[in-house]
């Protein structure tokens, strides 16, 4: 006999937590934090009741913006088979048959009523309803339910539902990565735990979220980032315990031709650790404008010293404190520094093996030269996956790889998803399907050493012995 | 070499992917003394692969050159040798991201079949999961625990020669995730019900009819799983190519003054770098189903349990 006790503690939500919260097919990534309002299909509520309930709990709405947790088995059965009617030749629509107004339903709501209440309500009040089909009369409820339903699931955060949400509600900041592509991207990608893996993304921490719950905090990951600092939000709502941070590693793009030229020297106090350039915030104007500080200080206190009117003292000591804060915000900025530059250290040291496993590149850089550039990196026999928008890019970068060798089995695909309602003799694809969710690119990396045999450079993917016949390519 | 861990170099007992060309691989298992047999000759396995870099060029016999290849589950799909149908990596991807599967997850999958899908669970939920997986037959079910075993994995799974149907996966309230590609899943909700843990998990059916499928979506509801959905997932694949386009000659611009070399050449063409799709493609290989089996609340728990020891006493 199972004793839930232990377990519990890790199924139920804590402060702190990041949560999903779900109504039907809408998602949205939240973190609890007490008191705090939230704002969820266009209502506002704390989570504060959430706090202590198991995840995959649903929670009603009530009246003060409260989350109260809904009974477990709320088996509706729906059919009370009654009245129905055979077709809908006699009914008109003429947007008469609810006798309810719509303001008439707002006091229903402000009276507290319940989703599954008003939904009754309207079904009385609706003069059509028993000329209805049964199946029509489901496909009814099924649309007021979803309308004035009240109900809010609390999930934990996994890959497939943050996919989701994101495509579902902003689809931009991913490049319109739809969810199936991101699936073929992980195994592609053949990501697992104990690997080194190589992300370059511009979506939101998304992809390497991905990757990382893939990984389990088992090997490494290092981000590539362009610009001043690498983007992650997306990746603290996956809500990954703290040890995978270790595992996290960053690199900015613009030292890698220095990184692969061998000419990047992470020692140097000064190098530019964020990749920051013009913008005030190089390390180097920052070293002499400490030792102004220091300089001052001593400076400070020997005019501190030397006069002794108490008018201007209380102005002085303003002064020296300012100075000490100074050079406490200086202190602190050199340990930032100082720590910013061990981890592109070690981040150096994780890529100038050129030993990585796999590289994923999902942004909305052009692909080309960002793929050209980092697959340097990665090991003989490793795979990668690129992804684009758009076909375009890619067909450059297949070309640009066929020439310049050093990948196999390169594929341009992309993937085609369609939903199904699947119901007693009403079951066929839904009426609306995604357009597109983007292409990708992928092969394996081998040695790119000369042939000792054959001279031609040209496609690596025939090898082309002279004896024997070519097969031909056939469609 | 295993099929969860990337190693560097070849050993002896490794199964290798020998690269051929386009499309074109073959799958071996390398040993001292073997040779292997290619269309540009012969691999001699002591010399040109033990030792060796995987993803290095090796020369043939007959002067050829082929790669060798680090085998991963999706090359092994491609490559395996076919008892049963098999799962291909198109759908094998969806289903490891819509069963949310990661390291340590625990999976119950019947049929084992030929192992397709088997191999990339085993690296998704590598090194800490597990896989319990479950076959009819009694061959293709040693065949698969062979396999495992050359690959490496055989820690990380327990084969069963048993009928899911009737006799379950073998394990109860262990399993973050079910799988079924048999041809009943409805028989089997109820084991996989039993099979996963009680705060819940991630089910799977794949299923070629849909006549299937709508009786494993009423067997599912039945039994109380959340956000039943079905889907299907196709791939499409883009083959680049050069094009040469002809262009049409529709005479001279202006009426000719004398009449030799002012025409346009008529064979100019422009040059056009897009891609085809293949001929034919694959259309249908089957409809994934996929359901949350809920939380049983402590409550409604302990309320069973209760009853349980009141039957006892």
């Amino acid at each position: 006999m199972a004793d839930n006790e232990d377990d519990d503690s890790q199924q139920r939500v804590n402060e702190g937590d990041y949560v999903v919260l779900k109504r039907g097919d809408i998602y949205k990534a939240v973190q609890i934090q007490k008191k705090k309002k939230t704002v969820f299909e266009k209502q506002w509520f704390f989570l504060d009741n959430a706090v202590g309930e198991l995840y995959g709990t649903t929670f009603e709405v009530v009246s003060g913006g409260t989350l109260q947790p809904r009974k477990p088995k709320h088996v509706e059965h729906a059919a009370d088979a009654k009245e129905a009617g055979t077709d809908n030749r006699h009914i008109l629509d003429d947007g008469k048959s609810q006798k309810l107004t719509r303001d008439d339903i707002e006091t229903l709501k402000e009276q507290g009523l319940k989703g599954q209440e008003i939904v009754q309500q309207l079904i009385e009040n609706s003069t059509t309803f028993r000329d209805k089909t049964e199946f029509a009369q489901e496909k009814y409820i099924k649309k007021k339910k979803k309308k004035y339903e009240n109900s809010v699931m609390v999930l934990r955060p996994s890959c497939r539902i943050l996919a989701m949400m994101y495509h579902g509600r902003e689809p931009g900041k991913i490049c319109h990565l739809r969810y199936d592509t991101l699936a073929q991207m992980l195994t592609l990608g053949n990501i697992h735990a104990g690997s080194k893996v190589l992300v370059f993304e511009t979506c939101a921490g998304l992809v390497l979220g991905a990757v990382m719950e893939r990984m389990g905090g088992y090997g490494s990951v290092v981000q590539m980032y362009p610009g001043g600092g690498p983007v992650r939000a997306g990746v603290e709502s996956f809500g990954f315990p703290p040890h995978f941070n270790e595992t996290l590693h960053e690199f900015p793009i613009q030292h890698v031709n220095a990184l692969l030229a061998g000419t990047l020297d992470t020692d140097a106090k000064d190098i530019d650790a964020d990749g920051l350039q013009a913008n005030g915030e190089k390390s180097d104007p920052t070293s002499p404008k400490k030792a102004e500080n220091k300089k001052e200080s001593p400076d400070a206190e020997d005019q501190n010293m030397e006069t002794n009117s108490s008018e201007n003292s209380a102005a002085e000591k303003e002064a020296q404190e300012r100075e000490k804060r100074r050079e406490i915000r200086g202190q602190e900025k050199k340990v930032r520094m100082e720590e910013k530059r061990k981890k592109l250290a070690a981040a150096a040291v994780l890529l100038q093996g050129r030993n990585a496993d796999g590289l994923v590149i999902a942004s909305r850089f052009h692909p080309c030269p960002v793929l050209l550039g980092l697959i340097k990196f990665l090991a003989p026999s490793r795979p990668f996956v690129v992804y684009s928008q758009y076909k375009e890019p890619l067909i450059e970068c297949y070309t640009k790889l066929r020439e310049q060798g050093g990948a196999v089995s390169l594929r341009l695909t992309d993937s085609w998803i369609r939903h199904y309602q699947v119901l007693p003799n009403r079951t066929h694809p839904v009426l609306l399907m995604s357009g597109g969710g983007g292409y990708l690119l992928s092969g394996t990396t081998v040695t790119t050493d000369t042939p000792k045999v054959n001279t031609e450079p040209t496609s690596v993917e025939e090898p082309a012995a002279k004896r024997v016949k070519l097969e031909e390519e056939t469609e | 070499m295993s099929f969860v861990e990337y190693s560097e170099f070849i050993q002896e007992g490794d199964v290798a992917i020998i690269f051929l060309g386009h499309d074109s691989m073959m799958p071996i298992k390398v040993q001292q003394g073997a040779q292997t047999q290619t269309r540009y000759g012969v691999i001699r396995h002591s010399k040109d692969l033990i030792g060796q870099r995987f993803g290095t060029k090796v020369t043939c016999s007959k002067g050829g050159w082929v790669y060798v290849l680090h085998p991963t589950p999706e090359l092994w799909t491609l490559n395996l040798p076919h008892r049963t149908q098999i799962l291909y990596t198109t759908d094998i991807a969806n289903i490891t991201m819509m069963l949310e599967l990661k390291p340590g997850s625990v999976v119950c999958e019947s049929g084992t079949g030929s192992g397709s899908l088997s191999h990339a669970i085993l690296r998704t939920i590598a090194p800490t999961g597990h896989l319990h997986t479950v076959e009819f037959h009694q061959q293709r079910a040693e065949k698969a625990a062979e396999e495992f075993r050359e690959h490496r994995v055989g820690h990380l799974v327990t084969v069963r020669n048993q009928d899911v149907c009737k006799e379950g996966f073998g394990v109860t309230g262990v399993a973050d995730a079910v799988f079924l590609d048999i041809p009943s899943p409805w028989e089997a909700i109820q084991h996989a019900k039993s099979a996963m843990k009680k705060q819940g998990g991630r089910v799977c059916s794949f299923s070629p009819c849909i006549e299937q499928v709508q009786k494993t979506c009423e067997a599912l509801a039945g039994q109380g799983f959340e956000e039943i959905s079905t889907v299907e997932v196709l791939l499409r694949v883009h083959e680049v190519r050069s094009i040469t386009l002809p262009l049409p000659d529709f005479g001279p611009d202006k009426p000719l003054e004398t009449p030799t070399d002012t025409r346009i050449p008529s064979n100019a063409s422009v040059l056009c770098k897009t891609t085809t799709p293949p001929r034919e493609m694959a259309g249908h290989t089957g409809y994934l189903t996929f359901a949350t089996k809920p939380r049983i609340h402590c409550l409604f728990y302990l309320q069973f349990v209760y009853f349980g020891l009141i039957m006892w006493i």
